[in-house]
């Protein structure tokens, strides 16, 4: 697999505190799983998908956790139609 | 690097001295004992005026936003209405601001302030509209910014409506660090703090809260210009407080002693907030009860030590409204009005639309915010969520929704009612928490004038309550 060149935009991950060390207020269902982190910032040195990494955020700090995304992008959208709301305003009247 | 130990226990344990640092505040000169403090110093402390909250919000894009009239809406529900009923409602529309929602006012103030005690930048932890806004603002005035997210389940599932807040702050040049769920984000925040030397842009300082009474103010003005009179009613989405806390604050500015400050939530009765499972079976993110109620019962919770946003100090109503409600108004204010707003922002408008109904037509209720809507921020966005993480989606009647397992969406105008919520009931709460932190026996006389104003009632009912517990 070919490294991913520093400099690239890339989403790093890391786990803050494992189940173990959750805050004890946490309720049962959460505190099966970790707490993880993710930040996105500019590669500091070459690298490959799931190596730990070195990163530079958009506002400069350095930072490092497991390379998880390269090119991290949004796909959220308005969803899928939702029949439910297509009558509403032009119902009322009658 | 820090040679500090950064566990868990001893961040939480440093809580105090690194609010001090990155607030420039010391609370503990306003404290009188665990409960009572001096909220009305605290506040002038901050040293702005309306004058400067207004000056400073207009470099950077803020406030003077439009207050529009919903005729179509107003004639809508007059037709379901007893006849003489169906107040006028009126729509502050505070998408308007820079970043979108009310939230830019809370952010002006604060951001101006780090900025003036010369801090190179700003950290605000939050997964709502105020990450953005501190974004919008940082980069206005120079700073830095950090925004701290709660944003995924442990599936990596992260809410449509949170990724795009996200996204927002990004745009702006924002670090986000994005979370899973838990309450664990203020150890984050903490380190964070700590390790930056930056300014906490807490939505709870006085500075932040301060930024807000512009709002009311506008409202209380431009209703009073215009119709002559001061509104009867303001409907506040009310969630951590500082909406209401600062509208409420401004419209006393303004001299609107007599309007009924209303608060409205989604109901979101029976999820749990940090619970990994329920994260993803709600609809909102925000204005619901899930926030509404503990911080209106126990503001002291939030991640300074004296919370500015002090939400039963000036709430004469609470309102709660379904999930579907909201969702259905949003609908309609974009297919009647021809404006398309974000749902969380409408959750006071759906509160307008049943309280309306029961006051006379030549009243005037405002809905005091909107807030800007896109790619899943959105209702369609959220329903089609709602429907993939299996939540049942139907017409109906709205008494018939379950938070986490059904969003009925209302067939008729006649069928948004929402429900009162009973603020006594808030209130003994309130007590029973500030009993936890002193015992009851403790509480003195500064004690009771203190909760008797922060609970907006009198000293007699606070005794009143005491017997009654102490009978417990």
């Amino acid at each position: 697999m070919a490294s991913i060149p520093a400099g690239t935009w890339v989403e790093i991950e890391s786990v803050v505190l494992t189940p173990e060390e959750r805050a004890p207020s946490v309720p049962e269902d959460t505190k099966l799983t970790p707490y993880v982190m993710w930040v996105s910032g500019f590669l500091v040195e070459d690298g490959e998908v799931g190596e730990e990494v070195h990163v530079k955020t958009i506002i400069g700090r350095a930072l490092s956790g497991k390379l998880v995304r390269v090119n991290p992008n949004y796909t959220h959208s308005f969803g899928k139609v939702v029949p439910e709301l297509l009558k509403i305003g032009t119902e009322w009247e009658r | 690097m820090s040679t500090k130990d950064n566990s868990y226990a001893s961040v939480m344990a440093r809580k105090n001295e690194i609010m001090k640092i990155s607030t420039g505040l010391d609370y503990d000169t306003y404290a009188h004992s665990p409960i009572a403090f001096d909220y009305e110093r605290m506040m002038d402390d901050t040293g702005y005026t309306m004058e400067d909250i207004v000056r400073i919000q207009h470099e950077t894009k803020v406030g003077n936003t439009p207050l529009f009239e919903l005729h179509n809406l107003t004639r809508a529900v007059r037709k379901i209405s007893e006849p003489g009923k169906g107040a006028r409602i009126l729509l502050k529309d505070e998408a308007a601001n820079a970043s979108g929602s009310f939230k830019a006012r809370r952010a002006a103030v604060s951001v101006f302030e780090a900025a003036s005690k010369g801090y190179k930048g700003v950290i605000a932890a939050t997964s709502g509209n105020y990450g953005a806004a501190v974004a919008s603002q940082a980069v206005q005035r120079g700073l830095k910014c950090i925004v701290i997210q709660e944003v995924y389940d442990s599936r990596g599932v992260g809410q449509p409506e949170i990724v795009e807040k996200g996204r927002k702050c990004e745009a702006y040049g924002a670090e986000v660090i994005k979370l899973t769920v838990g309450p664990e984000l203020f150890y984050i925040h903490l380190l964070t703090l700590e390790e930056t030397g930056f300014f906490n842009s807490s939505l709870y300082t006085p500075f932040a809260v301060k930024g807000v009474e512009s709002l009311g103010w506008e409202i209380g003005n431009e209703v009073r210009e215009r119709y002559g009179k001061a509104p009867e009613a303001v409907i506040i989405t009310h969630a951590g407080g500082g909406n209401l806390t600062g509208t409420a604050r401004g419209l006393l500015a303004a001299g609107c002693e007599d309007t009924r400050v209303v608060a409205c939530s989604v109901d979101l009765s029976g999820l749990h907030m940090a619970s990994d499972h329920d994260f993803n079976r709600k609809s909102f993110t925000t204005g619901h009860t899930g926030f509404g109620v503990p911080f209106a019962t126990w503001p002291d919770r939030a991640d300074v030590p004296r919370n500015a946003a002090r939400s039963l100090r000036y709430m004469d109503e609470y309102h709660l409204v379904t999930q579907g409600e909201v969702f259905y108004i949003t609908e309609l204010l974009t297919k009647l009005e021809g404006i398309e707003r974000g749902p969380a922002g409408n959750t006071s408008l759906t509160a307008a639309v049943a309280l309306a109904r029961q006051m006379d037509e030549d009243e005037i209720i405002v809905v005091q915010e909107t807030e800007y809507t896109g790619a899943g921020k959105h209702h369609n966005s959220q329903l089609s969520f709602a429907r993939e993480n299996g939540i049942e989606v139907r017409r109906g009647d709205p008494i018939d929704n379950i938070p986490g397992k059904t969003i009925v969406i209302p067939e008729r105008l006649d069928q948004v009612w929402g429900r009162a919520e009973d603020i006594d009931h808030l209130r003994r709460s309130y007590l029973r928490n500030a009993a936890r932190l002193r015992p009851l026996s403790d509480w003195d006389e500064e004690d009771v004038s203190f909760l008797a104003e922060d609970l907006k009632t009198e000293q007699n009912w606070i005794r009143l309550q005491m017997q009654e517990m102490n009978g417990e």
